[in-house]
């Protein structure tokens, strides 16, 4: 059979390799035409962040808005650090997101689990309401939500002691415990797990093992690229958190990185600034993406996010 | 062992974020900490005034500490929305002038009680009266005017408008046709590419010079016949041709680079973009009265204030009371002045600031704004007349149908009030 | 392929979740029958006390910091409720759903422009989505950068996104001189997100152009699960690459296929920072949506009660479409 494959294909060869050809032409055609409707913006935005503010918008008309050209410096780069405590927000947001990611993994995975790997009373129900709060739009139940943590109990350190309060308005934890539970994130894992044979753990339970330590040494180890899906997937929202801050951080040194953004809206935007902030803000992640592009995209591949 | 790590992180970390907090501030021994909450992050020039009284005020006495925390004035509304709904406001609270009542209404403000010596001494839209108690107090207030070049009027054969003899609506249309026809393409800018308050602030002083208003100022239950009387849409009417006809647009950029950059010959704009005009255009440039649209010329007035919150405890109050009395000084007011380049509430401060001084180049604003300015309608309905009056304006100029839209804005202002029985008015 | 993708939980206490799910993986490794009823009943209620304990911190949180909201919500919106007022808080019964559809042209104008935006997004950007996905599965040198370019708006904050957009969407910004010189000069500029009849276009454009590489990436995995064999075969039977993407591609995507279309409807029905950031609902109330007008009126205008009762009307929309998506893609077998 593969003779009888290989014998047509071979007479025309040439032609093929011809057609081939030209269709891979016009692929990178393609590609390097969209690439340029991806990246326009981008460009644009660290363009202008070079320049002063009369030049950038009487740029904005023509192909000058894409190219470093005219009075260029780093001037706004400065003229921002002089506005935003910028290395205090990017901590912040920093460790918020790690935070919520590193919480989110453990919280959810594990619920993921116990959600198609093990049986028990109740699971149909957790099913259903942690899929039909997937529908939930943040900003709808934010009002509500930061009636609700006002009201919640506290216990801090002060001088030594720990103390009681009410109240979680300012504070990282506002920031961080709301998100570490993700009915998506559950959603991945238990689709993932739920791909791994169970019989690995009938066999584990023979040997007498509990169930935590299956999940913790048969079934985690296994699900590396539902893992990193996740992060990365917690990641973004994570570090992109806007209206929720700027409703309940108080504190500036306390911040994260959005919230920053509206430093630069005075009476007159500085947009110089705004675009040299924008950059800033988008590079850490940009460096991030493309240190794990490569199992970033493979895990997607692996992790059954196809359904 | 991440996760671990930073659940022992939040812990740590929450714990020394919290000991910063003045909520509970330490009963025994040290100074009573008073937290006040500004809209000035990201403005680093008001910024050091507040530094600077506040270090004066903290050294002068031992008793009470005033700890600062600013906050981006784009997000300065959500962030103090959420803290009144949750019941945790800080003392000493910034708030634009308009929005006093409401919160005065509600129960978040106490009344000022600061002597009437120093609030009489004040420019009166630079205090806030809610009910016949003063609430609120502000060292500065900004005046709006048309910015224009003296080449240009003088070339186009254009007279100049002076405080005595303001442009009459029927003058200023045919000043902006002239412009226009002069090679303009959009003669006039008036800062509606900008979005919020700006719009109540900018455009209801040219409705009220027209005889209409955002609401009855008698009694203030109604919006009805004022909003959308015939007054109010013939200017409405003219409002919507100013953009029609092309005289002005939206576009933007915010701000006044397009008359900077001479794009636009008239520039309906504020005080704080006067400095950059003055160093760009120099002697050539014209701080003209507004526009007469029949009853007068009018600017908006009444602009950042300071109140004290109703759920301050008492020693806090005292001392936020004696920071306030303190931070009024001349001298602080006039450094608000001149870093700001807004008009000092004091004649005092006013004499000896830079700008608005006898010789000083912007002095045509204190005038301005002695003469013409009038205070947005002090009632606690006024945040949904100021969203109900920028969404009409907004249509309007956008294409929608004058009387329509006035009508829709009346009926959202008229039934907020009564689902709030008439704010107690 | 290796699992299907359901909106339904499994019956409880069904089978075990692995067994409704006949996999090739699954199916490989798995004894032919489970000695279920063998196991002993203390090791039955050992599993149920686990199984509990391992979900309950995610059970928790979701309750605290999702569920009670979504339920104070739910009893707000039957109430006079206001941010900042001294009025006592009074039941209102169902004044302000009847508020909502009687006297407030704004909700029922967001509600159209919710369902338009949706209408086009969700095809739009799946329909982009596969194409990319397409194109980048091929094997061609240098295909791994540009998976990675388009994905990169992905990770730019849609705040950011937002700003720079509306200065690219200026009457004199780059769009138009753009169009302007493509076309010669032939078709002049206009403004964008300035008229009525164009701003929420633009809204779509930019809001396509920074999820679809997320949707790519998606696709694309459910293209590298496809086999090779069946692509060898359906060459040999002499299918041409129409012929190959219809009858291989297409039936294998079926999974990835619902999953885009139910996260993309989900994210274009809650469409908000773009239209806060860019137009606040104008012009006219172009672009106005559903959680935009319930932020607006709920949080921005302080009356929570009708914010809140907005909120639900939109969670009962979404809830029936997804129900409705759901049905019609439903397992046939």
């Amino acid at each position: 059979m593969a003779e009888t494959a290989r014998a047509p294909r071979a007479r025309t060869e040439t032609s093929e390799q011809q057609l081939r050809r030209r269709r891979r032409a016009w692929s990178y055609l393609v590609l390097v035409g969209l690439s340029v409707f991806f990246l326009f913006p981008l460009v644009f935005m660290f363009v202008s962040s070079l320049k002063p503010d009369g030049q950038l918008l009487s740029d904005i008309g023509g192909w000058r808005a894409f190219l470093p050209v005219g009075d260029i410096s780093l001037h706004n780069y400065g003229a921002v650090f002089d506005r935003v405590p910028v290395g205090r927000f990017l901590l912040n947001s920093l460790f918020v997101t790690v935070a919520i990611v590193g919480l989110g993994l453990v919280v959810n995975s594990m619920a993921g689990f116990a959600l198609s790997r093990m049986r028990w009373r109740g699971r149909g129900l957790v099913t259903s309401v942690v899929i039909a709060t997937l529908i939930v739009p943040f900003e709808t139940i934010a009002v509500p939500l930061v009636y609700w943590v006002a009201h919640l109990p506290i216990l801090f350190l002060q001088d030594g002691t720990l103390v009681w309060d009410t109240g979680w308005l300012d504070g990282y934890q506002v920031q961080i415990v709301p998100f570490v539970a993700n009915a998506f994130s559950i959603f991945l894992f238990s689709q993932y797990f739920s791909t791994i044979p169970t019989s690995l753990d009938e066999a584990a339970r023979i040997d007498g093992a509990g169930w935590f330590t299956i999940y913790r040494r048969i079934v985690v180890p296994l699900s590396g690229p539902a893992f990193a899906t996740v992060a990365i997937l917690t990641f973004l929202p994570a570090w992109n958190q806007y209206l929720w801050p700027t409703m309940v951080v108080q504190d500036e040194k306390l911040r994260p990185v959005m919230v920053g953004m509206q430093y630069f809206f005075q009476d007159n935007p500085a947009w110089g600034e705004v675009m040299a902030y924008t950059s800033m803000i988008t590079l850490p992640v940009l460096v991030v993406f493309l240190a794990f592009q490569r199992s970033f995209v493979s895990s997607v591949a692996a992790s059954g996010v196809k359904g | 062992m991440v996760a671990a790590a930073s659940l022992l992180g939040t812990v740590a970390l929450t714990g020394c974020a919290k000991a910063s907090h003045d909520g509970a501030s330490a009963d025994g021994g040290g100074p009573t900490k008073i937290t006040m909450w500004t809209h000035s992050a990201g403005n680093p020039g008001e910024l050091a005034v507040y530094r600077r009284i506040i270090d004066d005020f903290n050294a002068s006495q031992g008793e009470y500490q005033i700890v600062q925390q600013n906050f981006p004035q784009g997000s300065y509304n959500d962030a103090v929305t959420a803290a009144a709904a949750a019941r945790k406001l800080p003392c000493l609270i910034d708030m634009d002038g308009p929005v006093m009542p409401n919160w005065a209404w509600a129960g978040y403000l106490q009344p000022l009680d600061l002597p009437a010596s120093l609030t009489d001494s004040l420019l009166p839209t630079a205090v806030g009266t809610y009910r016949g108690k003063v609430y609120s107090a502000g060292y500065w207030d900004a005046a709006l005017s048309l910015f224009a070049r003296r080449s240009v009027l003088e070339k186009n054969g254009i007279r100049i408008p002076t405080v005595e003899q303001p442009w009459t609506l029927a003058e200023f249309d045919a000043a902006v046709g002239k412009l226009k026809d002069s090679g303009y393409k959009t003669p006039l800018d008036l800062g509606a590419a900008d979005k919020g308050e700006w719009w109540s602030y900018a455009y209801s002083p040219m409705l009220q010079s027209a005889g209409g208003d955002e609401i009855d100022r008698s009694g203030m239950r109604t919006a009805q016949g004022a909003l959308n009387g015939p007054a109010a849409v013939a200017f409405f009417s003219w409002f919507q041709k100013a953009f029609k006809e092309g005289w002005a647009n939206s576009d933007g950029p915010v701000g006044n680079q397009n008359f900077v950059d001479d794009k636009v010959a008239l520039s309906y704009t504020g005080v704080w973009n006067a400095k950059d005009a003055l160093d760009k255009v120099g002697s050539d440039l014209l701080i003209l009265p507004p526009v007469d649209f029949g009853k007068g010329p009018r600017i908006g007035g009444g602009s950042w204030q300071w109140g004290i919150s109703a759920g301050c405890g008492k020693a806090q109050s005292e001392g936020a009371r004696k920071y306030l009395e303190f931070s009024f000084q001349d001298k602080y007011l006039t450094a608000f002045s001149d870093s700001q380049v807004v008009i000092p509430a004091t004649a005092g401060a006013t004499a000896a600031s830079k700008y608005f001084g006898p010789d000083g180049a912007l002095r045509q604003f204190a005038v301005l704004s002695q003469k013409f300015a009038l205070a947005r309608p002090a009632t606690p309905g006024y945040p949904v007349v100021s969203t109900s009056f920028e969404k009409a304006a907004k249509d309007i100029m956008n294409g929608a149908d004058v009387k329509p839209a006035l009508d829709a804005a009346v009926q959202a202002i008229d039934s907020d009030i009564k689902s709030n029985n008439g704010y107690g008015n | 392929m290796t699992a299907t993708f359901r909106l339904d939980p499994p019956a409880d206490p069904g089978p075990g979740p692995d067994e409704p799910r006949p996999g090739p993986a699954a199916a490989g490794a798995r004894p032919a029958t489970r000695p279920r009823s063998a196991r002993p009943r203390s090791a039955r209620r050992s599993e149920a006390r686990a199984g509990l304990a391992m979900a309950s911190p995610a059970i928790l949180l979701l309750l605290a910091f999702l569920i009670v909201p979504v339920l104070l919500g739910f009893v707000l919106s039957f109430t006079n409720a206001r941010l900042v007022s001294p009025e006592p808080l009074r039941f209102v019964g169902l004044d302000n759903f009847v508020r909502a559809f009687t006297v407030d042209p704004t909700f029922f104008r967001s509600m159209v422009n919710t369902f338009a935006f949706a209408a086009v997004v969700v095809p739009v950007q799946a329909g982009f989505g596969l194409f990319l996905a397409l194109l980048v599965n091929q094997r061609i040198r240098g295909v791994t950068a540009f998976r990675v370019i388009f994905f990169i708006p992905v990770v730019t904050s849609i705040v950011v996104v937002s700003i720079l957009w509306k200065f690219m969407y200026q009457p004199s910004g780059v769009i138009n001189s753009f169009i302007d010189s493509v076309t010669l000069g032939a078709w002049q500029g206009t403004a964008w997100l300035n008229d009525p009849s164009t701003a929420l276009f633009a809204i779509i454009v930019l809001s396509v152009w920074q999820a679809v590489g997320f949707h790519m990436l998606i696709w694309l995995s459910g293209l590298q699960t496809i086999p090779e064999e069946l692509y060898e075969a359906a060459r040999m039977d002499g299918a041409g690459a129409w012929r190959q993407f219809k009858d291989v591609t297409w039936p294998c995507l079926r999974p990835t296929r619902i999953f885009v279309l139910i996260t993309i409807t989900i994210a274009a029905l809650g469409l908000f920072v773009q239209i806060d950031v860019m137009t606040q609902g104008g012009p006219v109330d172009s672009t106005s949506t559903l959680v935009y007008h319930a932020v607006l009126t709920g949080y921005r205008q302080q009356q929570i009660g009708y914010g809140s009762a907005l909120s639900l009307v939109f969670f009962v929309i979404v809830l029936v479409i997804a129900l409705v998506q759901r049905h019609l893609t439903r397992d046939k077998d």
